[in-house]
């Protein structure tokens, strides 16, 4: 399984502060990294300079062979790379069905192949085909994170970077919302994964990132660093 | 019948301040800035069609045609030069390019065409009816115009709601960085509002001037503001909200002109818009602003 994607040295500003350190790590196809780290670390700043959305000051960023850190994000996603921001950010004043009609906003490939898709996330997420025709500002806080992933998966990602999934959620939902990415994993997309909740990411990833800071402080095996007497101190608090 | 004149003129001048309305709130919804030289570009979308019309003779339709395109490049080249290396600038700075736009254009029309007022020829062709044995009488422009701007509301709303560039429009306009992430391009969304707005701008010059028959560098200041005050007054960002805004507005600036002062006309709907807002502050349709996290 080769390198899907690969951020190399970068370094990323905000105004005056040097918000990411360069940090370099990689993502294979197939895998499940997570990046973890407390709040403020620089988690959800390399995510936006991931998908466009920030500019790097040095460094690169390649996915699947190409560079895209001098991309435009909206172009970004045409490269099957779509992001769940933080917050999950849905059209609150969109419908359910809208909003995902957005995330398969790129998509040229027919209305039967788009119809498909809704399927397949209303069959991964039965939730939101009930709600299908209510404004998604007026979904619960769990429902709105199933319907930013679910946006996401509409426009048919290769690598889908998710950005604190649980931020917000019950215990419970939590589970419900890793039970789901675990299951989009398994359908062959590649998830990049970033989180406080440092227990449950290290639960389903096969390998992670420790970030502090703006750099990386260490990196194994999931299993490994959830065994790791540093880890289980500074994140795991045990 | 008195009454019912005033009301139907005053609709009809509602209608023209609906669609200097639309320029301002879409553009305001999706670009986030108040584009205060909107005014401004249906003046020179009136001394075109005032040339074309007017002095060339040319059909009246084509004119407006004419004007829709000039007055589109017009705004897409201003949003290009003026707008968007401002993007990311508070929005002060965008505010005050905006009004700086607003003069510049306002002194060009000057330098080009002097500020001698020019007798602007209706492009209205339609003859006026008359209704109740000849008690009231409604004027083609005033036909006209009503049917233009609920046309083109129908229009629009139809666009923005059920096509993929107005679901883009609505999705910058809710997070531009959330459409980005959709695949949205964000400049080209806005290159796009200011196109509509900027042709929308130019029919409603058309009518304005086709009713009220003066054209000079100034006459799109006073109007602009006036649709301005019916974007804020109908809820500024909401389409409905600058048709229910601009319509309203005409109908108490034509009633107040009428039963209360001439002169006093312009402060009334300055103080029913004071009133508004401090009553309901986003405006009569305007969303209420809920932040979730």
């Amino acid at each position: 399984m080769g390198e899907m994607l690969s951020v190399k040295n970068i370094n990323v500003y905000y105004g005056s502060i040097h918000a990411i350190k360069d940090v370099s790590f990689h993502v294979d196809e197939g895998e499940i990294v997570t990046l973890i780290g407390a709040n403020g670390a620089g988690k959800t700043t390399t995510m936006h300079a991931i998908s466009g959305l920030l500019k790097l000051k040095s460094g690169e960023i390649d996915y699947c062979g190409q560079i895209i850190s001098k991309m435009e994000a909206h172009k970004i996603i045409r490269l099957g790379l779509a992001q769940v921001p933080e917050g999950r950010r849905v059209f609150s004043g969109l419908t359910v069905q809208q909003n995902l009609q957005m995330g398969a906003y790129t998509r040229r490939d027919g209305k039967e192949a788009i119809a498909n898709d809704f399927d397949m996330v209303y069959e991964l997420l039965p939730r939101l085909k009930e709600r299908r025709s209510q404004p998604a500002g007026t979904l619960s806080g769990g429902e709105q994170q199933m319907l930013a992933i679910g946006r996401a998966l509409m426009c048919k990602p290769k690598m889908l970077l998710l950005d604190e999934p649980s931020m917000g959620l019950s215990p419970l939902l939590v589970k419900e919302i890793f039970k789901i990415i675990r299951d989009v994993n398994r359908n062959g997309v590649t998830v990049l994964l970033v989180e406080q909740n440092a227990k449950m990411a290290l639960d389903i990833a096969n390998r992670a990132y420790v970030l502090e800071t703006g750099t990386i402080k260490m990196e194994g095996e999931a299993t490994e660093l959830a065994n790791n007497i540093e880890v289980r101190k500074a994140y795991l608090g045990c | 019948m008195q009454f019912l004149s005033y009301l139907i003129n005053g609709i009809s001048l509602g209608s023209v301040y609906a669609l200097i309305a639309l320029g301002y709130t879409m553009v305001y919804g999706i670009a986030k800035m108040l584009n205060f030289a909107h005014g401004d570009v249906i003046m020179i979308g009136s001394y075109v069609i005032f040339f074309a019309f007017g002095s060339f003779g040319l059909n009246p339709i084509l004119s407006i045609v004419l004007s829709m395109v000039v007055c589109t490049i017009l705004g897409v080249t201003l949003e290009r030069v003026a707008y968007r290396p401002l993007r990311e600038a508070p929005s002060l700075a965008v505010l005050i390019t905006a009004i700086g736009v607003s003069y510049l254009l306002q002194q060009v029309a000057q330098l080009l065409w002097t500020s001698s007022p020019k007798s602007f020829q209706s492009v209205v062709g339609l003859a006026p009816i008359s209704l109740f044995n000849g008690e009231l009488t409604i004027s083609g422009e005033t036909i006209v115009t009503i049917v233009a701007c609920v046309v083109i509301m129908v229009g629009l709303i139809w666009f923005v709601n059920h096509t993929p560039a107005g679901h883009a429009m609505l999705a910058v306009s809710e997070d531009r960085g959330a459409a980005q992430l959709m695949g949205v391009n964000v400049n080209a969304t806005i290159s796009l509002t200011f196109a509509i707005g900027s042709a929308l701008a130019a029919v409603a010059g058309a009518l304005l001037c086709s009713s009220y028959p003066t054209l000079q560098p100034t006459t799109g200041a006073m109007p602009g503001i006036k649709a301005f005050v019916a974007a804020v007054f109908g809820g500024i960002g909401s389409i409905p909200g600058a048709f229910l805004g601009g319509i309203l507005l005409g109908i108490i600036e034509n009633l107040s002109k009428a039963y209360i002062s001439t002169q006093l006309s312009d402060a009334i709907v300055f103080l029913v818009l004071i009133i508004v807002l401090l009553v309901k502050p986003t405006g009569l349709l305007g969303k209420k602003v809920n932040v979730k996290v």
